[in-house]
């Protein structure tokens, strides 16, 4: 992992702001208190994903795991940070350069069914993009089509049909095939099985396998599924509330997770061995990302909170080579 | 429609190679039997009105048929040469049947010229302003709640007042009260596809802005503008006919059947009722089928109002 990383995220960070509207704008003049809100949902992330590798993101929903996968794919422009493509700035390219770089990082969604058009047949579904493109020409789009149908696993003559003739498993098929149509060196899935039946979600994930073989893909896979993860990837990142916690490679993290959060995740992966265990589910909610806690965002709920964690938010420290984690507890 | 969901994981269903969307629509549309009769009258209609010159008995503009004398018969009378009069004339002697049928043609044209164009106006500011966000958003969506909060009549006699007579005058006015309706159909609709994971997918792909709006998102907006068309039709013949009505609308030469009904209106009084009730009745029905159609459809095509 000495090359220069595929891609890299630099700081980044995402913001959603909701602007005050004329009636509140009038109300603060009166004297009101309104203010905008505000959510960080991605808070100054910064990650490196290196060719090859499959780095699995994780944390609980609503930890702004997702908007960092949009960000990452061009789906949402960060509020503030840069994403690196190859060691390049990607808003900083223009023209050709920038449209390959999109086309470069695609995008595998959650759920099946809303991820594909229901008015398109599958033909313009997974055809419209390389030949929008200029990747093959007219006269070749059909043949192509085929081929990548073929590439996941179906069957070319479903290719006049709508998505909505189609089961979940083969439409997650049809989204992967329309990504790869473009020729992607890096995927980023979102939650992109966990729509999906049990036997079905193998099934996917040995393709996403099967293609990083075949095609040389670099992954992003985020879930909320330990053992998917624990299974696919070489790396996993641990987020809670917009931050990264941890990040290790995955048999390190999990023979010995450091952050008291990824314990606390960890501890509950279901296993057969611990079938009689009792659950001891990591106590409170997930406070809210309009009014994150100070300091370090885990410590209300953190077994081994300090005074310190509630001022200052503990940095990324290199704990072992290739492992970073954010908590104070490291430097005792 | 839900009723097409596939169970998430199960095969690959094999569909009878009868049940395509147009056919469950039809049999959807069939369900209500009052549908379907309105739906027969309106096509009814629709020919009389297109194939006018050959179904009218008489042609009521050419002046060289109609006749004076024969002014204000009543209904099944004989006019000089024999020839009856099913539903008498009008104060000019035109045979009312044929005045009605070309007045249908009249009404059907303007309110349909006028709902297309004002559907396409609407269409397209209501995806900008759903697609583009912010502060167009905003400015167009005021424009249109101000729109909407004044009577269309009024906005339309105002117009008329300016721009004058004539059929062209008068489907700009229509088009200017009712182009809202769509924008706003359109940007409701256009506000729940463009967040939909398809459009992400589409933006990944590197696909322009004009080919997300008019080839991905406009496409699953079609159904709710179908209904609010053939409402907002009805809805436009209606208001012709009341311009007319208050004679700012049409010339008198070819009257529409609010003019109809208009001139009709002066003979109420003096027992000549078939002057302006027949009109008036052709008028109802017009735009009671059209309704009762448009109501259908709306059932039909809004999976989330299916039982």
């Amino acid at each position: 992992m000495s090359a220069a990383p595929l891609l890299a995220l630099d700081a980044v960070s995402k913001r959603f702001v909701r602007r005050l509207d004329a009636a509140e704008k009038i109300v603060n003049l009166f004297g009101g208190n309104r203010r905008e809100e505000v959510v960080h949902a991605v808070d100054n992330v910064s990650l490196q994903i290196a060719e090859g590798e499959v780095v699995g993101l994780v944390g609980e929903s609503g930890c702004g795991k997702s908007t960092l996968g949009r960000v990452v794919a061009g789906v949402h422009a960060a509020s503030s940070g840069r994403v690196l493509w190859r060691g390049r700035d990607i808003d900083s390219l223009s023209g050709a350069e920038r449209r390959e770089a999109t086309l470069k990082i695609q995008m595998i969604f959650q759920d099946p069914m809303s991820s594909l058009n229901p008015r398109m047949r599958v033909r313009d579904i997974v055809g419209e993009a390389p030949r929008v493109h200029g990747l093959v020409s007219s006269g070749e789009v059909a043949d192509y089509v085929d081929r990548m149908l073929l590439r996941v696993g179906l069957d070319p003559s479903y290719k006049s049909r709508y998505p909505h003739q189609f089961s979940g498993g083969q439409r997650q098929r049809i989204g992967i095939a329309r990504a790869l149509a473009v020729q992607p060196d890096f995927l980023v899935c979102d939650e992109s099985i966990a729509a999906l039946d049990v036997s079905i979600q193998a099934q996917v994930l040995n393709l996403f396998m099967d293609l990083r073989e075949d095609l040389g893909l670099t992954y992003l896979f985020i879930s909320h599924d330990l053992g998917v993860v624990e299974h696919l990837a070489d790396r996993v990142v641990i987020m809670y509330l917009g931050r990264v916690v941890e990040s290790a490679p995955a048999a390190e993290l999990f023979a010995d997770p450091n952050h008291p959060y990824a314990r606390a995740l960890l501890e509950e992966v279901p296993r057969i061995d611990t079938r009689k265990r009792v659950f001891q589910p990591v106590k409170g909610e997930i406070p809210s990302p309009l009014a994150p806690p100070t300091g370090c965002h885990f410590h209300p709920r953190c077994p081994h909170a300090m005074p310190r964690c509630r001022e200052e938010a503990p940095a990324l420290r290199e704990i072992a080579p290739g492992r970073v984690s954010a908590c104070h507890l490291n430097e005792a | 429609m839900a009723s097409t969901e596939t169970p998430a994981g199960g095969a690959a269903p094999v569909r009878p190679a009868l049940d395509t969307p147009f056919r469950r629509f039809l049999s959807d549309f069939t369900d209500s039997r009052l549908a379907v009769l309105a739906a027969i009258l309106l096509v009814t209609i629709i020919i009389l009105a297109v194939f006018a010159p050959w179904l009218a008995p008489q042609n009521p503009y050419d002046l060289a048929v109609v006749s004076i004398f024969d002014a204000r018969l009543p209904p099944g009378s004989q006019s000089m040469d024999g020839v009856t009069f099913w539903l008498g004339t009008d104060g000019a002697g035109r045979d009312l049947l044929s005045a009605i049928i070309y007045g249908l043609r009249i009404s059907l044209s303007v309110g349909v010229a006028s709902a297309i164009i004002a559907l396409t106006v609407g269409m397209i500011v209501g995806l900008l302003a759903a697609y583009a966000g912010g502060r167009i958003e905003g400015l167009i969506m005021r424009i249109v709640d101000i729109q909407l909060s004044l009577p269309a009549v009024l906005i339309a006699l105002i117009l008329l007042a300016i721009l004058g007579k004539g059929i062209d005058k008068i489907i700009i006015a229509l088009v200017i009260a009712q182009w809202a309706y769509y924008a706003r159909t359109v940007r409701a609709s256009a506000l729940v596809e463009r967040r939909r994971e398809y459009v992400e997918a589409a933006a990944c792909l590197g696909l322009s802005h004009a080919r997300i709006v008019f080839r991905h998102i406009l496409p699953n907006c079609i159904a709710p503008l179908i209904v609010v068309g053939t409402v907002q039709t009805a809805h436009a013949i209606a208001l012709e006919a009341t311009l007319s009505f208050l004679g700012v609308g049409l010339p008198q030469t070819e009257p529409s059947l609010g003019l109809l009904i208009s001139n009709g209106f002066e003979y109420m009084l003096s027992g000549k009722y078939w002057i302006a009730v027949f009109p008036g009745v052709a008028l109802l029905i017009t735009i009671v089928t059209i309704n009762i159609v448009g109501d259908q459809l709306r059932d039909v095509l809004n999976p989330r109002l299916q039982k």
